[in-house]
């Protein structure tokens, strides 16, 4: 299946980083190849998937939820339920796995919520590996919890007050820092961005996600979901819950984007829905510039779709029409935020909040008899102070 | 003459006298474009055999501090290509040192590579150097640039495969930019141990001349440098004077450069 040998994914794809990565892509190319045929390195990874993530995380059927809205009936994906909080420890045992297999001994790795930070640093402390996470002072900022617990974990967290202080920023410091490290370091990239391999590696990492999704849904519902609904930043949970469902048809795929203050304002991180094709973070892929190809300052609420960047299978899946991409406000993330927690007692994390509001919608739209899957990406403890904030509460 | 002509020519005059290129880079627009034109003829007349002038682009990734700030200065002022090509023509009558740019992918993306390369042949630009734009993905900009005499000056870093720089060097036109150090633009401490084995290497692929850059700031690491390569470039030890002067910088830019380019000539290289 796609990408192709050069990593594009129809024209969406490539390696746009400077020449001293290319050896070291090649390289990883090489050494991923190796390992997905290598019964070993499979066993390994699900092992720890399933003994230390605690997979396969449950698909639950939201009937308080369900009935409030009147509409499709919505299923959550339990990705927050994985150890750490959220998918992205499925993504981060693979790649350190793989990074160990190489011999690197040094990782870096950006975060935006913290979440792709605190899974690198859980699984570096795992492996014993030395781990250096960068992140935005912004995001330092709005997600102290997930620094503190990166800390704890003995990681080294790197501020970044260059640019708007945000994912984005810490994506170009982790690239330096492995540009001048590349010998020893291995780059753990946290979403479905970046140059060849990283776009295949890491969906094929969170593809566990909607294979389990698909049989559970089967085993429990006797069907298929009508519907399947995930956010998209970089695009790793949705490619993740996606990618065994694109063969079937039948079932509608939707992502969910960060619309922020709205689509009318320049206050938003909705990629694919107002941005065009460039270059940006090693690959072609819808981006948010100006006319001159710089790239425009993004704003969400949830520092993990504050990015102006989309993985480049997403591109891909929205030209040919397969996935259709919408957008949820602050606003509407906010009251799903809070209507998840008042009718299942689940605190979702603002990522997936996103999520959660697209599918609100789109139940509402939909019968009783239909199903929606929705991907709970994270949980919502590290959102909590943001939350309170929107709330005009002072935590103690 | 092309702009593939002029640098030919230059390296060829530069031989001629036993000297080594000195490439002096700013970025365009810091702090404005009017002081951008000037230190582009002060670094002319103090030496420079090749100016290098910055694309400013919002994620310079490949760029250390002091490149990323200048290129945030130009940014805030507004400086985008057209600006810079119109100030490369406008240059060109009373400048017969090559220009070559320097930028990311997306900004030449965006304005069009067939347009991009229409007009920075028009404007007399001799060739352009794109950090992130590695050979595999050089196809179209090279289709574009080419048939208009621009050169596409490649990188080669000392990472790079034999197999890899034999694959560079078969499309590099002008000069092959051999970083010097696996790291970003900035100074640095070492900067000879890895240019040794790498220009030894390309010396058997390729008769083009090969200048090094990324970390050279005083005339001492030039000297050293250059025993290796045809040239040097350096950045950010300009930039940082432009960064701390601003329109005032001509002086130190013109010492500095004069300095450099002491150490490139006269020698029995
Ligand atoms: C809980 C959660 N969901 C979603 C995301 C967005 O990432 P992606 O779009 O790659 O799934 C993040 C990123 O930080 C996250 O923490």
């Amino acid at each position: 299946m796609l990408p192709d040998k050069r990593g594009y994914f129809g024209a969406y794809g490539g390696r746009f980083v400077p020449e001293t990565l290319m050896p070291a892509l090649e390289e990883l190319t090489q050494a991923y190849q190796q390992a997905q045929q290598d019964a070993a390195f499979q066993r390994e990874v699900s092992y720890y998937l399933k003994h230390y993530v605690g997979r396969p995380s449950p698909v639950y059927r939201a009937a308080a939820l369900s009935k409030k809205i009147g509409g499709a009936d919505i299923y959550l994906k339990r990705e927050d339920l994985n150890h750490t909080g959220a998918h992205k420890i499925n993504n981060t045992v693979g790649q350190l796995l793989l990074a160990r297999r190489m011999g690197k001994k040094r990782i870096v790795a950006e975060t935006g919520a913290g979440q792709h930070g605190v899974a690198t640093a859980t699984v570096a402390a795992l492996l014993g590996l030395q781990c250096v996470v960068y992140m935005g002072e912004e995001d330092i900022y709005r997600q102290s919890p997930n620094v503190f617990r990166m800390r704890l974990l003995g990681a080294e967290v790197v501020k970044v007050s260059s640019g708007s202080g945000t994912l984005k920023d810490a994506m170009n410091e982790a690239m330096r820092d492995w540009v001048t490290n590349v010998r020893n370091t291995f780059y753990v990239i946290g979403s479905v961005a970046g140059p060849h391999p990283y776009p295949v590696m890491v969906r094929n990492f969170q593809a566990i996600i909607g294979e389990e999704a698909r049989e559970q849904m089967l085993a429990q519902r006797g069907a298929l979901p009508d519907c399947v609904v995930a956010c998209v930043g970089g695009g790793s949970n949705a490619m993740g819950i996606f990618y065994h469902f694109l063969p079937l048809q039948e079932v509608k795929l939707v992502g969910v984007e960060a619309g922020g203050l709205g689509l009318h304002t320049e206050q938003h991180a909705a990629t694919l829905n107002a941005g065009r094709p460039g270059v940006l973070h090693g690959a072609y892929s819808y981006l948010l510039q100006d006319v001159a190809g710089q790239v425009r300052p993004v704003h969400s609420i949830s520092a993990g779709l504050d990015y102006p960047g989309v993985g480049p299978e997403h591109s891909y899946l929205k030209d040919s029409g397969r996935v259709q991409y919408i957008t949820a406000t602050d606003e509407e993330a906010l009251e799903a935020f809070h209507l998840l927690a008042r009718t299942e007692g689940i605190l979702p994390a603002l990522e997936s909040s996103h999520a959660l509001a697209g599918a609100i919608k789109l139940a509402a739209q939909m019968n009783k008899q239909q199903s929606i899957l929705v991907c709970l990406s994270g949980r919502g403890d590290k959102d909590v102070p943001t939350v309170a904030k929107t709330m005009g509460v002072e935590l103690i | 003459m092309t702009g593939i002509e002029h640098l030919q020519q230059t390296f060829a005059a530069l031989r001629e006298r036993q000297e080594k290129a000195l490439v002096t880079y700013v970025t365009a627009g810091d702090p404005d474009l009017t002081t951008t034109a000037r230190l582009m003829q002060t670094m002319a007349q103090s030496g420079a055999d090749i100016i290098e002038l910055g694309v400013p682009f919002s994620d310079p990734s490949a760029d250390g501090p002091v490149i990323q700030r200048a290129s945030t200065r130009a940014l805030a002022n507004g400086t985008g290509l057209a600006e810079i090509l119109h100030l490369v023509s406008a240059a060109r009558p009373g400048l017969s040192t090559p220009v070559v740019l320097m930028s990311y992918y997306n900004p030449v993306l965006q304005y069009g590579l067939t347009r991009f390369c229409q007009e920075a042949a028009a404007a007399g630009v001799a060739g352009v150097i794109i950090p992130d734009l590695p050979v595999e993905e050089a196809g179209a900009l090279l289709a574009a640039a080419i048939p208009r005499g621009i050169a596409v000056i490649p990188l080669v870093a000392p990472t790079s495969t034999t197999q890899r720089l034999a694959k560079i060097v078969a499309v590099a036109q002008g000069f092959i930019y051999c970083v010097t150090v696996t790291g970003i633009t900035g100074t640095s401490q070492s900067v000879t141990e890895e240019i040794a084995g790498l220009s030894r290497q390309l010396r058997e692929l390729t008769e083009l001349p090969l200048v090094a850059g990324f970390g050279i700031a005083t005339p001492d690491q030039a000297a050293r440098v250059a025993q290796y390569t045809d040239g040097v470039v350096v950045g950010s030890a300009l930039v940082r004077l432009v960064e701390q002067q601003g329109e005032n910088s001509l002086q130190a830019v013109d010492q500095l450069t004069r300095e450099l380019k002491n150490v490139l000539v006269g020698k029995n290289w």
